[in-house]
């Protein structure tokens, strides 16, 4: 059902619109003024400042690998959020442990573990995805390069970016 | 076997339906025709069954027993007498079917049997699924989801048992994932009499071990990985290299002797990553020897051709297709039919035997020939003649080729006759002992292979030629039965087919044929070679078909027969 609005008649001065010019004009000169004094800041002063502690814990920034508190790779390369990642961004070779590491138990591990953030959308599916608790998408969202070979992460800048996380779920203790 | 008559089948109620079944089916085989899954674990219809994992546990009824004289039930309207169910569950493995018999594969005895069933095996099984190979076809992954409770209430400490235990050359157990289903066990033992596994202690601390002092050794022992229903027994040679279910499957054969194994080759972009046998109870049952099942590595290794190269100045230099094959006919257009010879492959396909036939005939040669390749059958699958078609070679080239031809072609070679010589897919100084001196005498040598050896290196063209994982085609194996192969993978570079390589060489040399497809070179194949008369591409299907009679028959699968007319083995 339509319903009809009647335009209203308007009064000659406001026929003229110069009021309602100069109201906004005085919005306008009282935040510049208050701006050329320094009274009131809106400008960040990126990248010098930056917006990350307004960041929400939930922020979807670039995915990265941690480490358990004993300095484990959490990631056992079972490459399950290589076969969730939608643009297929990831792409895992696995390695087996050396039965004289301290990690053997454990037996596998990535050996090249790269994710092409030029192709990443910051989904959260490998993270959702993922059995070991081993990738997070962190608060990191400056993401740049100067080639496309520089805009994919591996194993090692992944880490860098990851660190340690504490206070998960621990899988491969002795009693496991 | 004859057909059963009516008096040997059996009615017998599954699920509330009624069926006929021959006497002597296993409880689980007919369940299994008309559509009803019992999860199993320890059944193999391959083996014996010793019933010793109790998942196939159903609820069996029969008529009841008609007390001393009352009268007995009249059957229904259906023929049926009444069923009255046991409050106790059997295997459906071991039975057979019997007169009137009830099965019911649901309801809540079922269901309980089942959970804890899977319990009880979940209890001490690791939760390694994320780095376990099996994972994405594990029967326990499986089973769990569908008939599992989800949830453990053991709350003791797991039993600890040894894991990544080195047992033979190709092969690692994980005893903490074994399931005790001794499928393997009785494979080695009864299959290839090699009885080197067994279980050691017993309840929850029993333990699959390989015999003291021994080995998983045998060249059938990758067969255990494929039975082992969870990822106890892996293979070194795929261990941790790609996660199941990025492979796409293409079902194909084994090329490395005349037995023709059905196989599935399993790739992920343009990469074979692993090989299993497929059931085929006329070729391979569902085994197939390790040698032959590990021989894939080469397809991507590094001496692939991949472009076609001509001779030059110092060596060679890369060309392309339609530089090469007018190089090779302006060389070839000059000389008379005696001057030349073809070196085909038995391990080529009908069809590009086919076109290498025609192009034998166009170039007007009667020098034909293939080399022959024998070695020791094993008793089990592997067959004397390690080319996959020999058969297809005798029919489509004729005998002569087959037999005494590569003796022919050496000695007009040598006696300097020869002035061309093709090869196609074979390495004439590793293989056949003609060595380099001869073939230089020749004043034309073009070889297309898979690979760069020491026959492409004095070659004046080496084109490159898909291998067998590359192409679509069929092959006739050893006892005479035509199977078709599949096409899992892209050659590299410009690498084709033998079958377009000859008939683009035919096509120069002023031919009109112009065949697009191997489908359409069967059809004139069909028309013009004897015994394939009548034969339609369609017709052959995953399991191929009996073509030829060659008195050939395969040692394991006689074995497997007798154990079945004996009543070991389903089959």
């Amino acid at each position: 059902m339509s319903k009809i609005v009647q335009r209203p008649k308007l009064k000659w001065s406001e026929r003229l619109y110069l009021p309602a010019i100069f109201g906004g004009m005085k919005v306008t000169l009282r935040h510049f003024f208050a701006i050329l004094t320094r009274k009131k800041k809106v400008t960040m002063q990126y990248p010098e400042e930056k917006w990350d502690a307004h960041l929400p814990n939930h922020y979807r920034g670039a995915p990265t690998l941690v480490m358990d508190e004993h300095g484990r790779e959490r990631c056992v390369a079972c490459q399950l959020c290589e076969f969730i990642c939608p643009p297929r961004a990831i792409t895992i070779h696995p390695e087996e442990i050396a039965s004289d590491e301290k990690w053997a138990k454990v037996e596998k591990r990535p050996k090249t573990f790269e994710i092409d953030m030029a192709r990443c959308i910051y989904c959260g599916l490998c993270q959702e995805v993922c059995p070991e608790q081993a990738i997070f998408l962190r608060k990191d969202y400056v993401v740049v390069g100067h080639s496309r070979e520089e805009m994919v992460h591996d194993k090692k800048r992944l880490y860098e970016l990851g660190q340690t996380m504490d206070g998960l779920v621990h899988k491969w203790n002795e009693l496991k | 076997m004859s057909e059963p008559t009516t008096s040997d089948l059996v009615d017998v109620q599954i699920d509330g339906v009624w069926h006929q079944f021959p006497k002597g089916t296993r409880i689980i085989e007919a369940c299994r025709q008309v559509g009803v899954e019992v999860p199993h674990y320890c059944y193999h219809p391959k083996l014996s069954s010793p019933g010793n994992c109790r998942m196939c546990l159903v609820q069996m009824g029969t008529p009841p027993r008609t007390a001393p004289g009352a009268e007995p039930t009249a059957p229904d309207e259906t023929g049926h007498l009444p069923i009255s169910w046991s409050p106790r569950p059997i295997i459906a493995c071991a039975n057979t079917v019997s007169p009137n018999l009830g099965i019911r594969t649901k309801g809540d005895l079922v269901d309980d049997c089942r959970k804890g069933v899977l319990e009880f095996l979940l209890a001490n099984h690791p939760l390694d699924c994320p780095i376990c190979d099996k994972a994405g076809e594990c029967g326990l992954q499986e089973y769990s989801m569908e008939h599992g409770v989800g949830q453990s209430t053991f709350r003791e400490r797991k039993v600890k048992k040894p894991k990544n235990v080195d047992v033979g050359p190709r092969i690692r157990l994980d005893d903490e994932r074994c399931i005790m289903c001794s499928r393997c066990i009785r494979f080695v033992d009864e299959i290839v009499d090699d009885p080197v596994l067994g279980f050691t202690d017993r309840g929850s601390y029993t333990t699959l071990m390989v015999y003291p002092g021994r080995e998983l050794a045998n060249n059938y022992s990758l067969n255990t990985v494929d039975i082992c229903p969870v990822g106890a027994l892996t293979s070194n040679d795929f261990r941790f290299q790609m996660r199941v279910w990025f492979m796409r499957e293409t079902k194909t054969i084994d090329t490395n002797c005349a037995t023709g194994c059905n196989i599935t080759v399993y790739a992920r972009e343009n990469k074979i990553y692993r090989v299993m046998p497929r059931r085929n109870n006329e070729v391979n049952s569902d085994w197939m020897p390790d040698s032959h099942r590990l021989s894939f590595h080469w397809i991507d290794g590094e001496d692939r051709l991949s472009d076609p190269m001509l001779k030059a100045e110092g060596g060679f230099r890369t060309a392309n297709w339609i530089e090469v094959i007018k190089a090779a006919a302006k060389r070839l257009s000059g000389l008379s039919g005696d001057q030349i010879a073809i070196v085909a492959s038995a391990r080529m396909t009908n069809e590009e035997l086919y076109v290498v036939s025609k192009l034998a005939k166009q170039l007007g040669s009667e020098l034909l020939a293939t080399v022959p390749r024998q070695g020791e059958p094993d008793g089990y699958l592997i067959s004397a003649d390690r080319n996959p078609n020999t058969n297809g070679a005798r029919l489509i080239l004729g005998e002569k080729a087959v037999s005494g031809g590569l003796d022919r072609v050496k000695s007009a070679i040598q006696q300097g006759q020869i002035k061309a010589l093709l090869v196609f897919q074979e390495d004439l100084i590793a293989d056949t002992g003609l060595d380099g001196v001869s073939l230089k005498k020749l004043d034309f040598l073009l070889v297309a292979h898979s690979c760069a050896n020491e026959t492409t290196a004095i070659a004046d063209i080496a084109v490159p030629a898909a291998c067998w994982a590359e192409v679509s085609g069929t092959m006739i194996n050893g006892t005479g039965r035509l199977q078709r192969l599949n096409k899992a993978l892209e050659g590299p570079g410009q690498t084709l087919p033998v079958w377009e390589i000859a008939r683009d060489l035919l096509r120069a040399l002023g031919s009109d044929d112009n065949c697009q497809s191997v489908t359409e070179i069967f059809r004139h194949l069909a028309d013009d070679v004897a015994e394939f008369k009548g034969v339609a591409w369609g017709q052959i299907g995953d399991q191929g078909m009996p073509l030829i009679e060659t008195g050939e028959i395969i040692p394991l699968l006689e074995r497997e027969r007798e154990r079945k007319a004996a009543g070991i083995i389903v089959g």
